[in-house]
């Protein structure tokens, strides 16, 4: 029997055929409709890169290595996520909100390195529309448009999970928002491990 | 009956203007909001498509008033080439989004998705009010769009780059008016995705008890199916509306290719894809069209069954897994509006073949709805009419997709009229009689007040022959070779066809025409109708359970308890029909 | 009311089917070689389609007529249930789908999919914003290449052609109707330097989006002599409903005059 979230109380219902809650059917929902948002993106950065005749490769080692650095930071970060949840399920307040910070740390490092490497690229002359090498500026499109659209979902996941740290602490919310959100987060991991080796080591320097 | 529902506690219901009426959660006011939003889209359409076809019947005619409009586009009210094709922009775009996705789906379904299922509202009431607040947002923008710059955009609603990708150098109206539209549209994006988020967790986890999934009434399962579908290609046509305002607004060349002269001069893009533009589109496009008819699908085999007395030929399976099918092949033909796009002639096959599979489960519904006709015992009260209208204008434009379907036909036929009456046929006569069918069936439950059947009869009777004389003969248009999006008929063999246009045009004011018997209908009815009983139709499904119009909570703080499918109807004995909540063993048996 | 339906819904579809029967309105008559395959194809489906059609619509209308509210009279299941009527659907339906594919990918593959002969006449083909022109390889059998940047309607330039600095193009031949000569395949490439266009022309049966960004060939062999109008059918602006060009079919020995004439210019 599943609980109505329409502040009826008491009232006896068929069961969910997926035995989820309505909030966690939904973020499911929602990943599903972003995968495909993300999708279209990189099917079109695809198609055009297939398409090119004059692509660019401009990463050279020190790139792919903030980009390597920045998969572990996110990677470890969907860890201490999991460690969150878990925590939660066990009503393990304190611990849960300790690990909500650690992902909420490395999650802004991450934003932090992305960003120090998007001004560091804007001051060679790369743009949404210019590629400075002289190739195909649907390389600098792509790239500024899939990573920081990736980026704008770090940030609301960061976001997220501040007022959740919040409002878990105060009791406005309970144990199954945390999970919620974690699955947000494990979502945006997910699709950052097809963007790095798409959009980064896909278009490595090559020697 | 209903004393067999134990009681639960109630909630409180709104107080003050605003909250009941206008930031409401209630999902019987959001559904109404839509229906109304919906219902304003629809006459600004008609009224596009009327001054369409005065043009395209008299090219030179002075329509009066015109000028005020927009002097650049009517100068002397005579409307200008780029103007006829602003507002057949217009007209697609307000019909395709505001009136075909809004009122079967969000109108009808957020009304009725919580009753049917037997819960008190939608799973995410605040949601709910936030996603009507985004569509009438993004309706705004679009109507504005009438005002900014050099009026609306003159790419159709497909928008195809390099045509709507790179600003003003394509056109008037491709300045501001374009970006207009995409922004309107991407807002659009996501009020149905949020939307989709509630009608999927609503019926899945807000099920009263012995609601089974394979009880739910197959309008439900409409929404639902409709609802997933939508989830998915709303999320692709966001990404290319901001794709597309990239290479307009910001310099990106995602749709524009090397090498393109506007205005004398070698334009900068590099790299891009037109046909990118198209394959983002069309992946969301096709199932669109499916999500503009599937609602209709559950309206009309819902009140079928109801009209006819008996259950559905195949019962609910047959006509759901007809739905499910379809919305599973929707994803994989898109590329039949591409056949003659310059993609590589052998994906023509490829597409060709799911569009023709998709033939059959469309086909097995007809057929389901033709045999629930035999041996029945129909009440031909307006709703009815209105569902057996959609079986014959469906079959009509269904017919026409068999020419579309196969490349080798569509080499002569793609951009012809025949296409326009084909997708008209489906889309604005079946999909708006599905409209209708519900309108009159469900009036009575929404206001409370029964609507006059004859007036109603007078609205089918009217409607149904004026469509088939508007829409028929853009076969034989098309047939003729007869091009589309024509501001004017000026080709050596294009000339001879304007009588027929002119015959178009006529009964197409007469059948608009018609359409204010049904709004003068529905204005009468909120005012002076008579009271609607609990149930005037004596029909099973959980909405005719409770009052008319229903509570602010739908049951009155009872709990609904369902022993019975959805479409008993026709049993023995003295009442022919079993309600879902019913008891077990009806008295009598 | 279930009479009067009946009644209304078997006229109307009858006189639909009238309109097509009498061929009121039609095609042109083919003027190409793969032309009436498609014409066959066209056929076939018209008369599947329109036995479906008037089963539907004739069938609906009877039902109608007969299963009104009569009292007394008790609901009837369809005989032998769904099963037969969703068999019918699939195997019925089913079986056509297969015939129109198979029959269907012959045609389509016959102009798409088929190359063009070797003696094939090549004619370069410019769309834009809102004309045609067709450009000759002229004696030297070549094309100059094209450069956008030197496209000037102005001057006549409409293929951005260097005849100072290109040997090709100084011959090349730049006209605005599309002059052929009678039963010679005809090769043309499709270029669009600004939006889609398409190259449309009825009575050939063929028709192709003009794409920007690419070189899009097509190749037909026309049986007619006459003047055949070539209609823009993909939306690409405000004058996109005046953008026409014509074919003229000549017979060989006046094409050959015609292209010794141009030549000389």
């Amino acid at each position: 029997m599943s609980e109505s979230g329409a502040g009826a109380h008491a009232v006896i219902m068929e069961a969910s055929p997926f035995g989820l809650q309505s909030k966690k059917l939904v973020i499911w929902l929602f990943i599903a409709s972003d995968a495909i948002t993300f999708g279209a993106l990189l099917f079109g950065y695809s198609y055009l890169r297939l398409g090119s005749l004059d692509w660019s490769y401009p990463f050279e080692g020190s790139s792919i290595l903030n980009g390597f650095i920045m998969t572990v930071i996110l990677l470890t970060s969907s860890l201490t996520m999991l460690a969150a949840v878990m925590a939660a399920k066990r009503d393990n307040k304190g611990q849960c909100l300790r690990w909500i910070g650690f992902t909420i740390l490395l999650g802004t490092i991450f934003a932090v390195l992305h960003l120090r490497e998007w001004f560091h690229m804007f001051g060679e002359g790369w743009a949404l529309y210019k590629n400075p090498l002289g190739g195909s500026p649907i390389f600098a499109a792509g790239f500024f448009g899939i990573t920081g659209l990736h980026l704008l979902h770090v940030i609301s996941g960061v976001i997220a999970l501040s007022i959740l740290a919040i409002r878990y602490n105060n009791g406005a919310l309970d144990k199954t928002y945390v999970e919620t959100t974690g699955l947000y987060w494990h979502f945006v991991d997910l699709v950052w491990m097809f963007v790095f080796p798409i959009v980064y080591l896909m278009n490595a320097a090559v020697r | 009956m209903h004393d067999a529902q134990p009681a639960v506690h109630h909630h409180t219901a709104p107080e003050g203007f605003i909250r009941k009426y206008v930031f409401s959660v209630d999902h019987k006011v959001i559904g109404l909001q839509y229906y109304g939003l919906a219902l304003v889209a629809v006459f600004v359409g008609m009224v596009l498509s009327w001054l369409m076809r005065l043009h395209l019947g008299w090219a030179t005619l002075a329509i009066p008033g015109l000028h005020l409009l927009s002097s650049a586009g009517a100068p002397g009210n005579v409307m200008t080439p780029e103007y006829y094709l602003s507002l057949m922009t217009m007209h697609g775009t307000i019909m395709v989004f505001f009136v075909l996705t809004n009122a079967p789906l969000a109108g009808f379904g957020n009304y009725f998705l919580p009753i049917q299922v037997g819960a008190a509202d939608m799973a995410f009431p605040r949601m709910n009010m936030m996603s009507f607040w985004v569509t009438f947002t993004a309706f705004i923008v679009l109507m504005l769009s009438f005002f900014v710059g050099d009026g609306p955009p003159l790419s159709g609603w497909t928008a195809y780059a390099t045509l709507s990708s790179v600003g003003g150098a394509s056109g008037p109206g491709e300045a501001t008016g374009q970006t207009f539209w995409a922004i309107s549209i991407a807002l659009f994006c996501i009020g149905q995705l949020l939307g989709s988020l509630n009608f999927i967790s609503t019926t899945l986890d807000l099920r009263t008890k012995g609601m089974t999934l394979a009880r739910l009434p197959l309008s439900t399962w409409a929404w639902f199916v409709t609802s997933c579908i939508g989830l998915l290609a709303f999320a692709d046509l966001l990404p290319a509306c901001i794709l597309l305002i990239l290479d307009r607004s910001f310099g990106t060349s995602f749709f524009n290719p090397a090498g393109m002269v506007l205005n004398g001069e070698v334009a900068k893009y590099s790299g891009g894809s037109p046909l990118l533009w198209q394959h983002l589109f069309w992946f969301f496009g096709h199932p669109e069209v499916y999500i503009a008819i599937i609602p209709a699908f559950g309206i009309v085999s819902h009140i079928l069954a109801a009209s006819a007395r008996k259950p559905l030929l195949g019962g609910t399976r047959v006509l759901i897994g007809c739905m499910i099918a379809l919305a599973f092949l929707s994803y994989v033909v898109w590329g039949h509006h591409m056949f003659l796009s310059g993609l590589n002639p052998f994906s023509a096959i490829l597409f060709s073949v799911p569009t023709l599979i998709i033939t059959i489960p469309a086909t097995i519904a007809v057929l389901m709805w033709i045999g629930t006709v035999y041996g029945a015992r129909l009440r031909f009260n307006t709703a009815c009419l209105f569902c057996l209208g959609f079986i014959s204008v469906f079959v009509s434009g269904g017919i026409s997709g068999f020419f579309l379907a196969q490349p080798s036909i569509d080499i002569y036929l793609h951009a012809t009229y025949f296409v326009v009456a084909h997708f008209h046929f489906v889309m604005a006569v079946a999909a708006i009689f599905g409209i209708f069918a519900g309108t009159y069936f469900w009036m009575p439950k929404m206001i409370g007040r029964m609507m006059n059947e004859t007036l109603g009869k007078w609205h089918f009777w009217l409607t149904f022959v004026g469509v088939y004389c508007i829409f028929m003969p853009m076969h034989y248009l098309g047939l003729a070779g007869n091009v589309r999006r024509y501001a004017a008929f000026t080709d050596n063999f294009l000339v001879p066809l304007i009588p027929v246009h002119k015959f178009i045009t006529i009964a197409a004011l007469f059948t608009g025409a018609a359409q204010f018997i049904f709004l003068f209908n529905l204005f009468y009815t909120r005012f002076w109708g008579p009271k609607a009983p609990d149930n005037p139709w004596e029909a099973t499904s959980l909405e005719w359970s409770t009052t008319s119009p229903p509570p602010f909570d739908n049951f009155g703080g009872r709990q609904m308890v369902v022993n019975h499918g959805a479409y008993e109807y026709g049993v023995e004995g003295p009442k022919d029909y079993i309600m879902q909540t019913d008891p077990v063993k009806v008295a009598g048996d | 009311m279930g009479k009067a339906f009946g009644a209304v819904v078997s006229i109307i579809a009858l006189v639909s089917a009238y309109f097509i029967v009498v061929h009121r309105w039609w095609l042109p008559v083919d003027i190409s070689t793969t032309g009436p395959l498609i014409d066959h194809q066209f056929n076939e489906t018209m008369v599947e389609a329109g036995i479906l059609f008037i089963a539907a619509q004739l069938i609906l209308g009877l039902f109608c007529w007969q299963y009104g509210d009569k009292p007394g009279r008790r609901v009837k299941e369809f005989p032998g249930g769904p099963k037969p009527v969703v068999a019918f659907g699939v195997i019925i339906v089913g079986l056509e789908i297969l015939a129109l594919s198979l029959v269907g990918s012959k045609a389509w593959a016959a102009i798409y999919m088929t190359p063009a002969p070797s003696d094939a006449i090549h004619i370069d083909v410019q769309a834009e914003q809102f004309a045609f022109f067709f450009r000759y390889p002229g004696p030297d059998g070549k094309f100059g290449k094209i450069h956008p940047e030197l496209m000037n309607d102005g001057n006549g330039d409409y293929f951005g052609i260097d005849p100072m600095n290109d040997v090709a193009a100084r011959d090349d031949i730049m006209v605005g109707t599309l002059t052929i000569p009678v039963n010679k395949p005809i090769l043309l490439t499709l270029h669009s330097k600004d939006m889609i266009h398409d190259f449309y022309v009825p009575e050939l049966r063929i028709q192709q989006d003009i794409l920007p960004g690419l070189e899009i060939p097509i190749h037909f062999t026309a049986t007619k002599v006459g003047r055949y109008e070539i209609a823009c059918t993909q939306l690409c602006g405000l004058g996109h409903y005046e953008m026409r060009a014509f074919l003229e079919v000549l017979p060989q020995d006046k094409f050959d005059e015609w292209l010794k004439e141009q030549s000389g210019d």
